[in-house]
């Protein structure tokens, strides 16, 4: 060996802005931002319930601030924040469970997934027929 | 890449990112142009540059086959094997080499994986049996689904590659990270396996399992297909068992 | 990552996760059609009856114990699941989890938690 001796000074990068080094970074930051929209549907809902249990006059006022301008664009962008969450929770899923068999075979992720999405689906249009009057 | 443009590439330039202690404090870019060819690997690339171009240039190597672990790098953004990645899916370039990141970077492209080493020893990742065996007793047996339940896991490499794909790592390297949690679940989850019980606290500690938020993206760029982020989550549900378990018999009743 | 020869201290992680899991499947599954029915079809009048939201109805729903938990369960876990989420995501930003983090996302969806329940035992059966 020549030359100078070997200096150990490990260099440690810093994180930054890492979200936006991958697109798969920047779909993750996607789908975390949605619990904001849970959350402020939770408060959406906590503030009728509120109105509710003070009277009918106040309960007018969770309505009628309901039918604002304001408030019905808050709602769009819940609902797309809500589909992002279904399609990314049912995504990730068969991450989170144990691997699942059906007789020899071990059931696939993209079937997990989609089992999911059909379940989605089945309760929308389940609640959209109750809330529109069907009943069973 | 349209055909001709593939054809015509003769040369493609690789951008490096250096990183000498005993001269430079911070990293820098280092360019190298390298000739083409269609079946030439970014590991082949390097060692022209080291073999032509420039000797001082440091980096990792052993197999060239994608089974010895050592020579991943981030090319291109993503964390890969240099030995598995062709310049012919690159191109036309600049290719961008740099060390695997949320590592230390000791030296040019080396990193220095101290910290995994280390973790090895702690999650236990070898056989436990539940009682001695004397040899007379024989192979032990398995059946295919047994051996299905812990056949991915066992496929590591030691790559690191998902660590450089886990932000959870890079915010907090205290983590035990993807790769590690893969190896301790390949052994949790092998029916020989008694040695679970002096795992779980490995499990259960908060840079155990539950400094992930499963990104996934582990188990995007395992090039063995391991599926480390299905091993981590996995045992979220064992760790909450377990919890749940030890707080209705906190005075250490048997699992 | 950590070394020492004391095992590491068990998290209590599991508890807010099987919370953040069970409010993200509530709400995976029945979000979309919620936020639908109650923020854009009602006030638009589409879809569904006129007098859905009407007092009387919303009022009969709160007093039975059915409904009552029904709304429960959902303001609740929804809460909780994106506590749980956006904890972590402070975290992301770069943000050192700690007492004050922690007492932000989880106190919120304590806050929530209780000011729901508030109102629905105060509603009667
Ligand atoms: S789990 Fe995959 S990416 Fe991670 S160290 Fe093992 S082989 Fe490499
Ligand atoms: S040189 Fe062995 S994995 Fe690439």
């Amino acid at each position: 060996m020549s030359g100078a001796p070997a200096v150990r000074r490990p260099y440690y990068r810093r994180m930054g802005r890492w979200w936006q080094r991958d697109p798969f970074f920047r779909r993750y930051m996607w789908r975390e931002a949605t619990a904001l929209a849970v959350l402020a549907y939770a408060l959406v809902l906590t503030l009728g319930i509120v109105c509710l249990a003070l009277g009918e006059a106040a309960w007018q006022v969770w309505l009628a601030a309901l039918r604002s301008p304001a408030s019905l664009a808050l709602h769009a962008a819940l609902l797309a924040a809500m589909v992002l969450h279904t399609k990314t929770w049912f995504e990730i899923m068969p991450k989170t469970m144990p691997m699942i068999f059906v007789g020899e075979r071990r059931l696939a992720a993209t079937t997990i997934t989609r089992c999911g999405w059909a379940a989605a689906a089945i309760a929308t249009l389940a609640l959209l027929a109750l809330a529109a009057g069907w009943r069973p | 890449m349209p055909e001709p443009a593939r054809a015509a590439a003769r040369s493609i330039t690789l951008e490096v990112l250096r990183y000498r202690p005993e001269i430079e404090a911070a990293p820098v870019w280092q360019s190298y142009v390298v000739p083409f060819s269609e079946d030439l690997s970014v590991l082949q690339a390097l060692q022209h540059v080291k073999d032509e171009l420039d000797g001082s240039l440091s980096f990792r190597w052993s197999c060239r086959m994608a089974i010895c672990g050592s020579c991943g790098m981030m090319i291109d953004g993503r964390p890969r094997l240099a030995c598995q990645t062709f310049l012919r899916e690159l191109l036309p370039g600049p290719v961008r080499l740099e060390a695997l990141a949320h590592w230390p970077i000791q030296r040019d492209l080396v990193i220095d994986a101290s910290g995994f080493i280390a973790g090895l020893e702690r999650i236990k990742p070898y056989l436990i049996p539940r009682q001695p065996r004397p040899l007379a007793a024989g192979e032990y047996r398995q059946s295919p689904h047994e051996l299905e339940l812990f056949e991915p896991y066992s496929a590591c490499i030691n790559c690191l590659l998902c660590y450089a794909a886990c932000p959870q790592f890079g915010l907090d390297p205290g983590f035990t990270g993807p790769g590690l949690l893969a190896l301790l679940h390949r052994y949790n989850a092998d029916s020989r396996d008694g040695g679970r019980a002096q795992r779980m606290a490995a499990v259960n500690a908060e840079h155990g399992v539950w400094s992930c938020t499963a990104v996934g993206y582990c188990s995007e760029v395992c090039p063995k297909a391991v599926d480390p982020a299905h091993a981590v989550n996995q045992n979220k549900v064992n760790s909450a068992i377990d919890y749940l378990r030890h707080l209705l018999a906190p005075r250490g009743a048997p699992p | 990552m950590s070394s020492g020869t004391s095992p590491p201290a068990r998290s209590h992680a599991p508890i807010f996760w099987l919370l953040f899991g069970a409010g993200g499947m509530l709400s995976a599954l029945f979000g979309p059609a919620l936020v639908f029915i109650t923020g854009i079809a009602a006030p638009l009048g589409i879809v569904i009856p006129h007098d859905l939201l009407s007092y009387p109805r919303v009022l009969a729903l709160s007093q039975h114990w059915a409904g009552k938990s029904l709304l429960f369960v959902i303001v609740a876990l929804f809460a909780w699941h994106a506590a749980h989420r956006l904890l972590h995501s402070l975290h992301d930003l770069g943000l050192r989890i700690g007492p004050a983090t922690r007492l932000l996302c989880y106190g919120s969806a304590s806050l929530l938690t209780l000011v729901s329940a508030a109102g629905l035992l105060a509603l009667g059966f």
